[in-house]
Order: structure tokens, then sequence, then C-alpha cells
């Protein structure tokens, strides 16, 4: 379904994404593991088509199309969505109005199934805008539910737990299980060993290239025997991480 | 027995209003108080139980007595509406307004303009908010697409001790024109007063925003917010003022100016000025483009840039 191949992105003099290849098949959850500053955001920059993010070399292929050229809205119309890890918020805009924006017209039903599926209750947040009254995790659940309530092919998760308490994480993964077994790839961007539990595979990411991609279990093993303990995170000697890459195909 | 042509023009207003997307029965029904001005005719005046609406018609417009009785708790809210329908005219409306003491209103106004070309409209007001009285006010105007209006409205409001004033003014259909809002609040001990204004200024219409409260009352509490969008050659400036003059007083100034365009003008001016030690203001003041984050977010759901900053720009302005 998405295909990213040979990706750079270079941002004041500066690698951001290096060489970066990942792919994710239809209806899978695809974890990207990372510690902080290792190209994870910008990557998911990179293929919503943020303003100020577009690749300096490579190509992101979605159903076989070269996506590099589109805008954020061309890119959701064929079938992309992204929940930011810093959502915006926009005054005067009620949350069943924001759960509605897509154009899928779910209905005001099936828009309290989806706030129910992040564990949020309808009666409380349905008139509530989407503003700065909201904390920090209830607009990561607004978020995730609107990606819920779009349906789309593919939607990039960029730190779903950010902002989530521990009671409630795991009622926000399973609402991704759940949006994923209703048809929704997911792209699941973290640096959270537990959240990528979800995921079919996992790729972890280092200065902006994946080192490794595998079943969960054993990529969070070898992330915390290499990254955990890398003295290099952030700025990685090439050597080192020359020797990493080849480590995680050999693995 | 109501003639010919107050018919006609009541009926005429009614249709401006609900064009304007208002919901003509409220104008129409019996059970709902309200006025109807246009120009310098006085269409209708019903009042109910607690409120007395006194009315005299001048050469360029109406002087309007309000008065909400003693203890009056008025459940449904008062409809208030003023217009101009022809593309010319004068319109000055002398409000003076008694809230009594333990009184509680809701009250609608609404303004037509749909034609305007040269079109002045004044609102000169004298605001009593007794004791313990709440008062609600929300003022919107329905203009045209001419832009030929100026719309003048001042207030004095008085707020008496644990008394509330709440009032929001909104000019986002049609050109506003030339907008100078002048309203002032004084309030006594536990006194509240909220000023809210929301204008979306376009072609090259001409805002000025002036809103002033006075904490002199132990414990009383303000809040002046605007919120305004400013494209194409639209130019606006909002004046804050919020006075802190004894103890405990709570004020903020709240501005936020969208400019949507590169020859749109936008500038804010908060004062804040605190005379007693125990009094607190504070503001906050934004001007800026639309936030491209906002877009984006939009955007990422399928909507258009566009779209996107429409939808932004009804937030704000909501």
């Amino acid at each position: 379904m998405l295909r990213v191949e040979d990706l750079f992105l270079n941002l004041n003099g500066k690698p951001i994404i290096d060489g970066l290849n990942l792919h994710v098949d239809k209806g899978e959850i695809h974890g990207v593991l990372g510690e902080n500053g290792t190209g994870k955001t910008t990557l998911a920059y990179l293929i919503m088509g943020a303003n100020g993010y577009k690749a300096t070399e490579g190509r992101i292929m979605f159903e076989g199309q070269d996506i590099n050229e589109l805008s954020v809205s061309q890119r959701a119309k064929k079938g992309i969505s992204l929940a930011w890890q810093e959502p915006a918020r926009i005054e005067g805009l009620r949350v069943r109005d924001y759960l509605n924006l897509s154009g899928n017209n779910p209905g005001i039903e099936q828009i309290k199934r989806c706030l129910l599926m992040v564990g949020m209750e309808p009666e409380r947040y349905l008139d509530r805008d989407v503003d700065n009254t909201l904390s920090g995790g209830e607009r990561k659940r607004i978020e995730l539910a609107s990606i819920i309530a779009m349906q789309p092919k593919l939607a990039i998760l960029d730190e779903p737990d950010s902002g989530i308490d521990i009671v409630s994480l795991p009622s926000i993964l399973d609402g991704i299980v759940q949006m994923n077994k209703q048809g929704t790839s997911v792209l699941l961007i973290t640096h959270s060993e537990q959240v990528v539990e979800i995921a079919h595979r996992v790729s972890v990411l280092c200065a902006g290239r994946i080192l490794r991609t595998g079943k969960p279990e054993e990529t969070c093993l070898w992330f915390k025997e290499n990254c955990k303990s890398c003295v290099h995170i952030n700025e990685p000697l090439y050597e080192n991480l020359n020797e990493l890459v080849k480590k995680g195909k050999k693995s | 027995m109501i003639s010919r042509s107050v018919e006609k023009e009541y009926a005429g207003m009614v249709d401006a209003y609900e064009k304007a997307g208002g919901d003509r029965n409220t104008l129409i029904s019996k059970d709902i108080a309200k006025l109807v001005i246009h120009e310098n005719k006085v269409l209708g005046a019903d009042g109910v139980s607690g409120i007395k609406i006194e009315t005299k018609e001048t050469e360029s417009g109406v002087n309007v007595h309000f008065l909400v009785e003693e203890g009056a708790r008025i459940k449904n809210p008062v409809h208030l509406c003023f217009g101009v329908l022809p593309q010319e005219g004068l319109q000055e409306i002398i409000l003076k307004v008694e809230a009594q003491d333990n009184s509680e209103v809701s009250v609608i106004a609404h303004c037509i303009f749909p034609n305007a070309v040269k079109v002045i409209h004044k609102m000169d007001a004298d605001i009593k908010i007794g004791n313990n009285a709440k008062f609600d006010y929300k003022e919107t105007h329905y203009h045209g697409e001419f832009g030929g209006i100026e719309v003048i409205p001042k207030a004095k409001i008085k707020v008496g001790k644990g008394g509330v004033w709440q009032s929001t003014f909104t000019l986002s259909q049609g050109l506003v024109g030339k907008l100078d809002y002048d309203f002032e609040v004084f309030c006594q001990e536990k006194g509240v007063a909220e000023l809210v204004v929301k204008a979306y200024g376009k072609g090259r219409d001409d805002i000025k925003v002036w809103e002033k409260i006075h904490l002199n009352g132990e414990g009383a509490r303000g809040l002046a917010k605007s919120r305004l969008v400013i494209s194409d050659k639209a130019q606006a400036e909002v004046k804050g003022e919020t006075y802190g003059n004894a103890p405990h007083a709570r004020g903020h100034v709240d501005c936020i100016e969208l400019v949507n365009g590169k020859e749109a003008v936008a500038r804010a001016i908060p004062i804040v000025s605190v005379t007693n030690e125990k009094a607190k203001v504070t503001h906050e003041a934004a001007i800026g483009s639309i936030d491209r984050r906002q877009v984006e977010t939009l955007m990422a759901r399928g909507l258009d840039e566009s779209e996107a900053v429409d939808v932004i720009v009804r937030g704000i302005l909501r």
C-alpha cells in the first residue's frame, strides 16, 4: 500500500531523513519505533505532505502512485490521514463537527461510537470545542476519534500515547486495533515498546534510517539491546550506524 | 388598526431577516416580546409580563425606554429588530435600559441593512443593571454586499452590586462598511462584565472596536474579548481597556485578529491598569495569519485549503 523508497530530507544542511526505506502492507499495523530526535515525526510529515517537508530525494508511493507532489488534502482524498502528535486547537469548532469533516457523513451514532472507542463519553464531549479548553490527553483522543470516523485507507498515528495516562492507554490501543480491523492500515509512530506490541511488524528508526524491521517482540528486544543503551542517540557516529544497519539486517 | 404601509414594512423586515438566516417565527410569534423598528418607525412593540417598552419616534430614529421590573425573570429571549431596507437612510436609536434589582433577561437584537449604499445606523445606549440583576445582550448584524453603511454603537453600562452584564456583538454577514463600536462598563462590588465583539472585515471595511471595563467594586470581574478576521483591503483596530480599581478585582483582555490577505491591516491596543494592589488584570493579544498547522490539520481530513480556512474563520466568529 505505502512504499517509501530511498527517501532523503535535509533541513538547514542537516540530514533528517537519510536514505529511508519502508513499506506498509494493506491491512497491516506497522510500528516505527525510535528514540527522540530520530526523525519519526519528520517521516509522518513527509508522508502527509506537510508544509516545509518535501523530500530532497526519493519517492513516496501510495497504491502505486508517487504522491510526492500532492498537497495534504490531495493525499487525504487518496486515503491517507495523520493524527498529529500535537494536534492543533481550533476555536469555535465543535467536536461533533470535527469528527464530521471528512465527508464520509458518519452520522451522529457513528460519531458517538468513535468517541467511545477512544474512551470518551459522547454526551460530555460532542458539543465542546476542539480548542484549548481541552487537556492535551483529551485533544489526543479526539484526534484519534476523528481518524477513526474518517476511515482512511492509511492512518499515520504520531505518538498516539503521548499525554495519555497509563490507565487509559489500553483502551486507546484497543481503538487502534478496532480501526485496523475495520479496514484501515496503520503506520504507528512511537518511542514506546508497549505501543508497538499491537503492530504486525515493527521498524526501528535512528538518524533518519530504518535499522531493522521484524516482528514486535524480537524487534523490541533488539531495540532495547542496541538503541536504549546507545550513547550516540540523536547524533550517531556514522560508522557505528552503518554497523547497526548491517547488524539489523542480519538478525 | 395596523396600517397597510406598516404591515408591508413589517413584512419586508421579516423577509430580510429570514433571508439573512434568521427564524421569522421569532418576529411573528405573539409569545415572544419584541420591538421592531424600521428607519424611524416603530412597527411593533410587544411586551410581556415584567417588561415595559416605551418608544418615541423622532425625526431620525426612535427613543426607546426598556424596563425590566424588579425581580422579573423573563423566560424567553426578547427580540429587538432594527433595520433600514432602502439604499439610503439614517437611523438613530437612543436606548435607555433599566434592569431593576434581581431581574434577569436575555435580549437578542437583529440589525438588518441588506441594501445599504448610504446608510448610517447609530445607537446611543445608557444602561443600568441593578443589584444582582442579569442582562444578556446579543446583537447580530445582517449587512448586504454594498458596504455603504456606517454602524456606530455606543453604550455606557453601569453594573450594580452582584449584577451581570454580558454582551456579544457579531457582524460577520455581508460587508461591515464602517464600524465604530464603543462600549464602556463600570462595575460595582462583585459585578461582572463581559464584552465580546466578533467581526469579519472584507473589501475595504474599516473596523474600530473600543471596549472599556472599569472594575470599581471589590471582587468585580471583567472580560473584554474580541475576535476579528480581516481580509482583502480591510482594516481593523481594537482597543481593549480594563482597569482594576478595587481589591480582588479580576480582569482580562483577550484579542485575536486573523489577517487573511496581503493588503489587510490589523492593530490591537490592549491597555491594562491597576490602581489597587489587590487587583489583577491580564491581557493577551494575537495578530497574525491563519495558523498553518490548523489549516493542515483540516486538510488532512480531506478539506481543500480554502475550505479549511473557511472552517477556521467560521469557528473564530461563532
